[in-house]
């Protein structure tokens, strides 16, 4: 392995729904080893769950298919490899499609890899019957209040099982639940023949994975000097630059839009950061406060230094729970005295509920004025009387049909209350499932991940 | 000294964890950092965000990134998918936080 071996590792999907443009443009406008795609939040494991209930050959990250089909080409000819946890609650799923797709362009010898493991959720007796509690993390509550309402359950694994895969010589490695830095770890591991106990080496490739895993977010996107950056819409996704020591340079193509600054990276290291000395993840702990940070020419961030420690001997695990039903309704108020009449109009609403037979709790209606500084209570003077508010209407509650009700009663006010009601479109709003999140700890002595590798 | 909003010395990044939210400052000098480190509090935090916050606010400091992270407990109305107010993930509890007045030593503003 040569001294000077640079492995360069793009995140092409920050989030299921992240703009399709950021893979295309990362694999044609320059060079990349490893295009990742993090497709998972704990809301789209709740959102894929809920797919896969009404339709079963679902529950994965569907943009993901076309993708392929879209990119494969290019990385085919110019060796990039593909590693996405797009598998969801549903990777067996995700690798058909996508054999599907790749059957369709007639392409031969690809390796399509899956990880699987990491979903516990017929295992759950038998685990908790071991004696693992489950118990909620934030909370501690015991999970036999939500037992009989878990609708997935899976674990946070770790790089060792993708390693294997790449290893076995995958071209496209899908994953389920696998942590969004182990992604990023994975590839280095395997390119550099680092060892899984290398911490510091660990916990370097996990910050990567930090940095990236929101995709622009590092490159100038949602930063709070906006004025300072280039060309939104052709904002350059995230690559970092690694090398066998663990050092890395953030940077993005040459000719893209964005900024990668000292300031927009150090923004989303703070990004959804917890105790800065210990981040934890399935692989390494990793220490913020031994990050080296510095410009390195234009769009290029320098960082080293980044201590590790070895990861705790318990997986996290994140489970999905039916937690009854939400209904939500917008309308537009035009002044004169649009609170006021805003008010009136969300009092109206809840009457008239009442009057069809259904009596909604007040803890558990909703009512927000949008415009009023609903984001900013407190922290900003409010405007006294704005010319236009957005009343945000509705209501959460364990049984639809009463919900409904209220979703029936919004267009209603347009004619029959104050006047200045404007701006409702879509038809009528209807109650949705609310699928509710039980974070937890389980020991890794419980988990056992595996690869499987098909050839198309 | 001057009275400044925090904007003018300090860029934000927020976002939830769990029903909570965590804001991220970041000091745009390391004489700034110092200040912040002083004066910006988890009581100076809790204080101005009473309205939002029904929760703790731990900090935490990461000098080497002239940084300063916030956890804000129970300030997402129920967090995640429970909740059906507008900024559910505290994505603008950063930008928030950056309209703060401060009394700011005049040396501060100058080196910028």
């Amino acid at each position: 392995m040569s001294e000077n071996k640079i492995v360069r590792v793009a995140n092409a999907q920050g989030f299921w729904g992240d703009s399709l443009l950021g893979p295309i443009r990362l694999v044609e406008e320059g060079p990349v080893d490893y295009l990742t795609f993090d497709y998972l939040a704990e809301i789209t494991m709740s959102i894929m769950q809920k797919q896969r209930m009404r339709k079963p050959e679902t529950g994965y990250a569907m943009d993901f298919p076309p993708m392929v089909k879209r990119i494969l080409p290019t990385c085919k000819e110019k060796g990039i490899k593909i590693i996405a946890n797009a598998g969801g609650v549903n990777p067996r799923a995700c690798l058909e499609a996508t054999k599907k797709v790749v059957k369709e362009l007639g392409l031969s010898g690809i390796k399509i890899a899956i990880i699987e493991g990491d979903d516990i959720m017929d295992r759950l007796d038998e685990i908790t019957g071991g004696g693992e509690k489950l118990a909620n993390l934030d909370t501690g509550e015991d999970i036999a209040i939500i037992r009989d309402r878990i609708s997935s359950a899976n674990v946070y694994i770790g790089a060792q099982p993708i390693v294997e895969a790449l290893a076995a010589g995958a071209d496209i490695v899908i994953t389920g639940r696998a942590s969004d830095p182990s992604l990023v770890v994975a590839p280095l591991v395997y390119e550099f023949g680092w060892s899984m106990e290398d911490y510091d080496k660990i916990a370097s490739a996990t910050i990567m994975g930090h940095i990236m895993e929101c995709g622009p977010q590092c490159t100038g996107g949602n930063y709070a000097d906006w004025r300072k950056v280039k060309d939104f819409a052709r904002i350059g996704y995230p690559i970092v630059e690694a090398s066998a020591d663990g050092s890395f340079v953030v940077t993005k193509h040459d000719n893209t839009g964005g900024l990668v600054s000292v300031e927009t990276v150090t923004s989303q290291l703070l990004y959804e950061l917890g105790d800065p000395k210990n981040y934890l993840g399935p692989d390494c702990i990793a220490d913020f406060t031994t990050i080296n940070i510095s410009q390195a020419g234009e769009d290029r961030v320098a960082i080293s230094g980044i201590k590790g420690r070895p990861p705790t001997p318990t997986y996290k695990a994140s489970i999905s729970y039916a937690s009854g039903y939400k209904i939500l309704g917008t309308l537009c108020i035009g002044g004169p005295d649009a609170i006021e009449k805003a008010h009136v109009l969300a009092d109206m609403v809840f009457k008239r509920v009442a009057m069809h037979g259904v009596e909604i709790p007040e803890e558990d209606r909703f009512v927000e004025l949008f415009g009023t500084n609903v984001m900013y209570k407190g922290l900003v003077p409010a405007l006294e009387q704005p010319h236009e508010i957005m009343l945000r209407i509705g209501a959460r509650g364990q049984d639809a049909n009463a919900l409904n009700l209220l979703g029936m009663e919004i267009a209603p006010l347009i004619t029959s209350g104050p006047p200045g009601v404007t701006g409702f479109a879509g038809g009528r709003p209807r109650a949705t499932e609310v699928v509710g999140y039980w974070p937890a700890l389980i020991d890794k002595k419980l988990i056992t991940t595996h690869y499987k590798v098909e050839e198309v | 000294m001057a009275k400044v909003q925090l904007m003018e010395i300090a860029i934000a990044r927020s976002g939830d964890k769990g029903d909570g939210s965590n804001i991220g400052i970041m000091a745009k000098t390391p004489a700034i950092y110092e200040f912040l480190e002083k004066n910006l509090t988890a009581e100076v935090v809790k204080n101005y965000f009473k309205e939002i916050c029904f929760g703790k606010v731990t900090r935490f400091e990461i000098p080497n990134l002239q940084a300063l992270n916030f956890l804000l407990d129970d300030s997402l109305g129920g967090g995640g998918t429970e909740t059906l107010i507008t900024d559910a993930q505290g994505k603008v509890h950063g930008l928030g936080l950056l309209h703060l007045t401060m009394d700011v030593p005049d040396e501060l503003l100058q080196q910028q």
